[in-house]
């Protein structure tokens, strides 16, 4: 069950680049200096980010961990208890995609299951927080995403992919392998949470003289 | 103040206290486990929980405030139900291993347990287990017992001030650990023992020796540092088990050093047993009466003048009053208690004294540091400090250092400087910490012994003076020139004038062949190589240490859990000990030997028993004029000058710090496994 946690292994170095560093300075300004340490979400998140772009694996390396709680002025293990707090955070390597898979009843009623054993099919992937051998995809079961109405949810990375079925995840993770990004949103023809094939209920204008 | 009516009592508490608080007021006994009256309040562990009329629910009346005319029920059904519940919540992941478990006896989860606890197990499911952690040579760490009370992580982050540990992970998942497995990194961690409820954190040391209801406990003082930590010693078949803090809001509040708690392996280790007399470049054991000859014979031969004594860093006042008057009474001026040949204003008391006490941090709110590190020289002390520094808030508590910054100090601290040359900018006001020093209302000065142990102290304390008087430090409602020290014996010395008289020898003329006869009281940290080859040396003590292999003869005494001794520590509180265990073989305790030496040589002490030496010493000083006792002052006079020759130049060069290894600092810890373990250790961790 429970294990002593042993970091992976990690890089040599990190440095928060151009992009970041914008992003960080933005994210200061709204927090007080002496508060600043209230900055260490969005910073985690930034570095997170920043190991996606640049090296296609979006986690957060220790060093990461230790620059921010260098800046943020808060010790190392404070950002550390943060980071491990939150499944958001990934704090060992992932695939270039995370498909994230909600599994809870109202996904699950829906289908998830048969979205998660075709992710498994189709990126050769056995059990949840495993990465497929050619390191594209990480597959992570969470809980509630909150879209039910859209149920079930396969989110890639920060995106949610709606009314999932096995036709629509493999041709999703086709998509995603030839390098394409396929627009979020729902697998089916509805707007957001509308209903299917179009609005089904006031079709009309209601007007007085109906009553 | 605010009225709370508890279980039908009406009492009055101040206002922002907490529920629990005003519970404890009325002598209701409230169980917790997270809950700690040193720590922040954390509230998670909801052991506390009472009813308060008028309430929804149940509240944990650690976190709840206190209102004018609540009505607070601690002993309701409701309660204990919710308190039973909790308990059952708790000990789903707790294991059933309480007969193999060190804190079995003393550990809250199981005293509570008794009363709240269901006897049976609704829980069928698989316990959770947590991998146990490494967290040094001192802590033992069984983490499947914790149940995440976060005591050790407050400890940590707001007393100890070197965060390290944390509660990471969530819910199932959640564990302590430290920032990806590291050692703790503090002088108190042996405090975190103290501070779980439950027997997570054990001491590694004493793993399975003993148990708590089988050890004999004795009030004792600690002497690894000179604050006078109070301590109980816990004994079992005369052998010192463990050693750990007792509550005293004026000294050490409720914590204990590492080398105060652990370096009791020591005792064990390296001891004198019986007495020594070295014949033709060898020891040999002689019984008692052949050692006091052989001495008496030599000191016979010798004049008065060409004898000396020198005393320690461990040493009880009582040992020093007899070794004082035995030598006065032979005609010699020649004792020092000053092994490290520090240099104090001895005029009157507060010119070697921490002055403000203890408690005077509190008040403090600036703070000069000269040639002091109180994180290694004083652990409690500077935890102290630190709380001082939080309870102001960043940048309201400014602490200015002279000296080299070994080690971080657990708050913030500018170097303002790193040789006496700064204080002379100080004064002139040509620094801008001056300014600093002159705002605060409450400016503290700590002078260290890096500064008083170097030939040009007398001019550095005479700057710390001035600068202490020009900017407030030093006024008839707040004296806050402050003197560290670093030796448990050092103030009891001075204030029983262990002190070279008029024409008496300092330490670094005994050493440098001023005397014939050098007799040394436990003395083991100065240089022993520079005492020349004909010097007869006697050595007192307890450990086979650095003296001891240079001694012609040894005497072999009582450490300080073994006798019954007076020790003053550096704010000037005259504290008693008490004899834990017997000392080895023939040891006996240090004033003793000297009374029984003193009839060998023909000048007998007037004193026979503990009582009549104490009697004694409040003769000489009134200050140990205690426990009924009557004082009065016949302090010799000594030569050591204290008036300060204003011309003298100061040199040119940084403060030392005194202190290069925390763990092995006197005999006693020299001597120590455990301590050399800790040395390795964290040098190890230092060189990262």
């Amino acid at each position: 069950m429970n294990s002593a946690w042993v970091p992976p292994p990690q890089p040599n170095d990190f440095v928060f680049d151009v992009e970041s560093e914008s992003e960080i300075a933005v994210v200061l300004k709204k927090y007080p200096t002496e508060r600043k340490a209230s900055a260490v979400m969005p910073l985690l998140y930034i570095a997170q980010k920043q190991m996606g772009r640049r090296t296609g694996s979006a986690w957060i390396p220790l060093q990461a961990m230790n620059e921010i709680a260098k800046r943020l002025e808060m010790a190392p293990i404070r950002v550390y208890e943060v980071a491990s707090f939150y499944t958001m955070f990934n704090k060992r390597p992932i695939g270039r995609y995370h498909l994230q898979v909600c599994t809870t009843t109202p996904c699950w009623l829906r289908g998830s299951d048969e979205v998660v054993s075709t992710c498994k099919h189709e990126t050769g992937i056995n059990h949840f927080g495993e990465t497929s051998a050619d390191g594209l995809f990480t597959l992570t079961e969470v809980e509630c995403l909150g879209a039910c109405a859209n149920a079930p949810i396969l989110q890639v990375d920060d995106d949610f992919y709606e009314d999932m079925d096995a036709d629509s995840v493999q041709k999703l993770i086709a998509e995603l392998r030839s390098g394409k990004k396929p627009t979020p949103g729902p697998r089916v023809d509805r707007l957001n949470s509308a209903p299917e094939g179009g609005r089904k209920t006031l079709l009309t204008v209601a007007t007085p003289s109906d009553k | 103040m605010v009225r709370v009516i508890v279980d039908g009592t009406t009492i009055e508490v101040p206002s922002g206290s907490s529920v629990l608080q005003a519970c404890e007021a009325a002598g209701k006994e409230i169980p917790r486990f997270c809950y700690h009256e040193r720590l922040s309040v954390a509230g998670n562990c909801r052991m506390c929980l009472v009813q308060i009329a008028r309430a929804p629910k149940l509240v944990a009346s650690c976190g709840f405030p206190v209102s004018e005319g609540m009505e607070v029920f601690t002993d309701t059904e409701v309660v204990r139900r919710a308190r039973r519940s909790v308990m059952e919540f708790l000990l789903i992941n707790h294991p059933l291993d309480c007969p193999i478990c060190d804190q079995g006896g003393e550990c809250d989860l199981q005293d509570q347990a008794y009363g709240y606890g269901a006897g049976i197990s609704r829980y069928r499911e698989e316990k959770r287990a947590v991998t146990d952690k490494n967290l040094g040579p001192l802590i033992k760490t069984v983490m499947t017992r914790c149940i995440q009370c976060t005591r050790c992580v407050r400890f940590c982050t707001e007393v100890a001030g070197t965060p390290d540990l944390g509660l990471v992970s969530r819910g199932e998942n959640a564990e302590i650990t430290t920032y990806v497995e590291k050692t703790l990194t503090s002088e108190l961690s042996g405090n975190l023992i103290d501070v779980c409820p439950v027997g997570a954190l054990t001491a590694k040391p004493i793993a399975f020796r003993a148990r708590a209801w089988e050890y004999k406990k004795t009030d004792s003082i600690d002497v690894m540092d000179a604050l006078g930590t109070n301590i109980q010693i816990h004994a079992r078949a005369g052998e010192v088990m463990r050693i750990v803090p007792r509550v005293n809001d004026s000294v050490n509040e409720e914590w204990l050093s590492d080398k105060g708690r652990f370096s009791f392996d020591g005792l064990k280790k390296k001891r004198l047993d019986h007495p020594w007399v070295r014949v033709h470049d060898s020891l040999i054991p002689v019984p008692w009466k052949d050692a006091f000859i052989a001495l008496a014979c030599r000191l016979k031969d010798t004049s008065a003048d060409k004898v000396g004594a020198i005393a320690g860093d461990l040493c009880d006042v009582e040992c020093l009053c007899a070794l004082k008057d035995l030598f006065t009474a032979f005609g010699s001026s020649n004792f020092d208690c000053r092994q490290d040949g520090a240099w104090y204003d001895t005029r009157s008391r507060s010119g070697y004294l921490f002055n403000s006490g203890i408690t005077g941090i509190d008040q403090a709110d600036a703070l000069l540091l000269v040639g002091s590190m109180p994180r290694h020289e004083a652990p409690v002390l500077n935890a102290r400090i630190r709380r001082r520094f939080l309870e102001l808030g960043r940048g309201k508590f400014p602490v200015g250092v002279i000296g080299d910054l070994a080690a971080d100090l657990t708050y913030a601290a500018d170097v303002i400087g790193t040789g006496p040359d700064v204080l002379e900018r100080l004064l002139e006001g040509k620094h801008p910490f001056a300014e600093v020093l002159k705002k605060a209302h409450n400016p503290m000065i700590i002078v260290g012994h890096s500064a008083l142990v170097r030939s040009d102290a007398p001019r550095i304390y005479s700057l710390c003076k001035q600068l202490a008087e020009s900017c407030g430090a030093l006024t008839p409602e707040w004296r806050a020139l402050n003197v560290l020290h670093t030796a448990a014996s050092r103030v009891g010395g001075l204030d029983i004038g262990f002190l070279p008289g008029e024409r008496g020898l300092s330490t670094k003329a005994m050493l440098r062949g001023g005397v014939d006869i050098l007799w040394l009281l436990g003395a083991d940290d100065l240089p022993i190589d520079v005492i020349p080859e004909e010097t007869f040396v006697v050595y007192q003590g307890h450990h086979g240490d650095r003296a001891a292999h240079r001694a012609n003869i040894i005497l072999p005494a009582a450490a300080y859990t073994e006798k019954s001794g007076t020790y003053v520590n550096m704010a000037g509180h005259v504290q008693r000990a008490f004899r834990a265990v017997f000392a080895p073989g023939e040891a006996r305790e240090d004033w003793r030997i000297i009374r029984a030496f003193s009839e060998v040589i023909g000048y007998t002490l007037p004193y026979d028993t503990l009582e009549q030496i104490r009697d004694r010493m409040a003769e000489v000083n009134p200050v140990f004029a205690i426990d009924g006792k009557k004082g009065s002052s016949n302090l010799s006079q000594h030569s050591v000058t204290s008036v300060i020759d204003e011309s003298m130049t100061l040199l040119d060069e940084p403060f030392q710090p005194i202190i290069q290894d925390y763990y092995l600092t006197n005999s006693i810890s020299r001597a120590s496994q455990i301590m050399a373990e800790c040395s390795a250790v964290y040098r190890l961790r230092a060189m990262e």
